[in-house]
């Protein structure tokens, strides 16, 4: 194997607290996983190998949201060493599921689920990194897609912007010409307002989109909500079925329909 | 061409050995069958893979398969599918550029998919819209030389629309639900207790020609008379109308409508109505490159002006707000289309009705847009009129 030069790009993958399924995502890319070792120089990445390059680094991905204080201070740590930093997967991008302590006692979890609660060092809620570091970009999903990674890795290498589209599940369904699931079959689906990129997989399967991508770009909740309790959720499973993968993403997102932008 | 098209009748195994001559032929017969609980537009084997015997049930947001007993198989209403998926697939690769040895570029353009396709089934309404893309995409300066190509070879044939469905309007745009012109072949279905049949028009040389091939049998007068009245029938039972005004105008005159404001407070701009219109055409381009950043690719890919990238410009969208949006969508679709084709670019299929999660319905916005506009007119006369009353001495 001959040894890189020195202008090749190096890669660092980090972990947060998060399920390894994004970075994961990067081991499947077979195929194409001798190309990109040929691309960029894999510094740090201890999930695929021990050897540990130390920073800086080009490019920093990392998975996982911040729960412990010590995530916190590693979270600074590692955007110090990187030159861009992508966090990739809905931990990282939205506190991920175990934000689902955002709403509730964590101290009650702590002393109800571990025999020696004072073992536990916690932070009371999830966070996505971008709440803690200036973020470069955010790659959606739990977990991530593959494709949607390696277009982000090469938009890096090629030094252009990533074709990740913001748009709903919706597009993604009619371009592969699956039936609409909410209109044929009345089954909830968040596709309408959730951030495409898995390539509407589970309404191909003839389930509702339960919105692991997080909020699209454009969301208008209040139009959706009603179509959600039509079809047989009651308020507390909508609030269950918005908020489990990406917490109160899509709570928070704007609803700017009706409201004419005008200069 | 003056001489008279051939009419026929054919049966159930009349329309089989239609589906087979075109595919003996090396065509790829698309109609519609039944999968995942809608009828949907795929490549057919036999024609005993059509829809025998199922009908639909739609209104605003709203889609179901039901049962019919007459064993019908063009009972059905649109589905979510267009024939745009086929003659103007959502993805299609533009260019291939590669890095070559001594370091320069070479760009080649890629071919298209060229099916040689045989269309069964298409409505009235449908015909109208493979028409209007044919202006748009094959008919200016500037041609989509896949859609040209695929195109060119498609073999049309029509059904003409006998159960309307309660989203149809294809009578306000003057679509169906009769074929008038654009097909190779139009059907007629008819079951009655005279049997299951195919009244059957050829509308071009090669319809006539493929007729021929076809076990059928003369049309007698009684079942031209009955093809004839079904459509009639149709005609009366459209679901929907548009407000009997000019919607060009109608729509030109309502930009600063409030009823853009309402509509966008229940719009999701999924951009589904953009997605399963059989007219709306438009496009992005994404360039994609490899790991080794030795090749790129351009490929065409289906957008919708519900994208909010769709009108991004340095610094952000031009249309930010639902509102600016659909009323966008709305006020090409009614009424700049005509300037730009010359033509609406409605054929009141009812799809972005079905098809909308939250049931928008372009006629009811249509109705509304008029509405108001008309109440803004009279408050305008009356303003006018008590203007003048005022300055008499």
């Amino acid at each position: 194997m001959s040894t890189p030069s020195p202008a090749v790009p190096t890669l660092a993958v980090f972990k947060l607290a998060s399920c390894d399924g994004c970075q994961l995502t990067l081991l499947d890319c077979e195929d194409e996983f001798l190309a990109l070792a040929g691309r960029v120089r894999i510094a740090h990445f201890p999930e695929a190998s021990s050897s540990v390059d130390p920073g800086p680094y080009d490019l920093g991905l990392v998975e996982g949201s911040v729960t412990t204080p010590d995530d916190a201070r590693r979270i600074r740590e590692i955007r110090a060493q990187c030159r861009v930093l992508v966090t990739i997967g809905a931990c990282a991008t939205a506190g991920g599921i175990q934000a689902l302590r955002n709403f509730a006692d964590v101290e009650e979890f702590r002393r109800t689920v571990y025999a020696r609660p004072d073992y536990i060092e916690t932070l009371a809620t999830s966070t996505p990194v971008s709440a803690h570091v200036d973020v470069d970009f955010e790659l959606r999903g739990c977990p991530i897609d593959r494709g949607q990674l390696l277009e982000v890795l090469t938009a890096f290498l090629a030094g252009r912007k990533p074709d990740v589209p913001n748009h709903s599940v919706c597009f993604e369904c009619k371009r592969r010409g699956t039936v609409c699931v909410t209109v044929a079959h009345g089954t909830p689906c968040l596709g309408p307002v959730t951030h495409a990129g898995c390539g509407a997989i589970c309404p191909a399967y003839g389930r509702g989109c339960y919105g692991c991508f997080g909020p699209s770009g454009s969301v208008n909740l209040p139009a959706l909500i009603p179509l959600l309790h039509r079809d047989g959720l009651d308020d507390p499973a909508t609030e269950r079925f918005l908020r489990t993968f990406n917490a109160a993403a899509f709570d928070t997102c704007d609803n700017e329909s009706g409201k004419e932008v005008r200069p | 061409m003056s001489e008279r098209r051939t009419t026929a009748v054919l049966d159930r195994t009349g329309l089989d050995a239609l589906v087979q001559v075109l595919r003996a032929r090396g065509r790829t017969v698309i109609g519609p069958t039944v999968r995942d609980g809608a009828v949907v537009l795929a490549d057919l084997a036999t024609a005993e893979e059509l829809p025998f015997g199922w009908g639909t049930e739609v209104e605003a947001g709203r889609y179901r398969l039901v049962p019919r007993a007459d064993g019908a198989a063009f009972a059905h209403t649109t589905g979510p599918q267009s024939w745009k998926a086929f003659l103007h697939p959502e993805r299609e690769k533009v260019w291939d550029a590669d890095r070559t040895a001594d370091g320069r570029l070479s760009v080649a353009e890629a071919p298209r998919a060229r099916p040689s396709y045989a269309f069964l089934g298409v409505r009235p309404c449908d015909l109208r819209a493979v028409a209007i893309q044919d202006r748009v995409l094959a008919g200016g300066r500037y041609q989509d030389r896949g859609y040209r190509e695929r195109r060119a070879g498609a073999f049309l044939i029509a059904a003409e629309c006998t159960e309307p469905g309660a989203t149809c309007f294809c009578v306000s745009m003057g679509s169906g639900p009769g074929a008038d012109a654009g097909f190779d072949l139009a059907l007629t279905e008819l079951v009655d207790e005279t049997g299951h049949r195919f009244h059957v028009r050829a509308g071009s040389d090669a319809g006539d020609e493929l007729l021929a091939e076809v076990p059928h049998r003369p049309a007698e007068p009684e079942t031209q008379a009955a093809a004839r009245d079904a459509v009639d029938a149709a005609r009366e039972r459209m679901g929907r109308a548009m407000p009997p005004v000019d919607l060009r105008t109608l729509l030109g005159d309502s930009l600063e409508a409030d009823r853009w404001d309402d509509v966008a407070a229940r719009c999701l701009t999924c951009g589904n109505c953009t997605m399963v219109c059989p007219t709306c055409f438009c496009t992005t381009t994404e360039e994609i490159t490899d790991l080794t950043g030795d090749h790129a690719e351009r490929w065409q890919r289906w957008d919708s002006c519900f994208d909010l990238d769709f009108s991004y410009l340095h610094g952000g969208p031009v249309r930010a707000s639902a509102r600016s949006r659909y009323r966008q969508w709305l006020t090409h679709k009614l009424s700049t289309w005509y300037e730009q084709f010359g033509s609406s670019g409605c054929v009141g299929c009812g799809r972005c009705i079905t098809w909308c999660p939250v049931g928008i319905d372009i006629t009811e916005e249509a109705s509304a847009l008029h509405d108001e506009l008309a109440a803004r007119l009279r408050r305008h006369d009356q303003e006018g009129e008590n203007g003048r009353k005022e300055s008499e001495p």
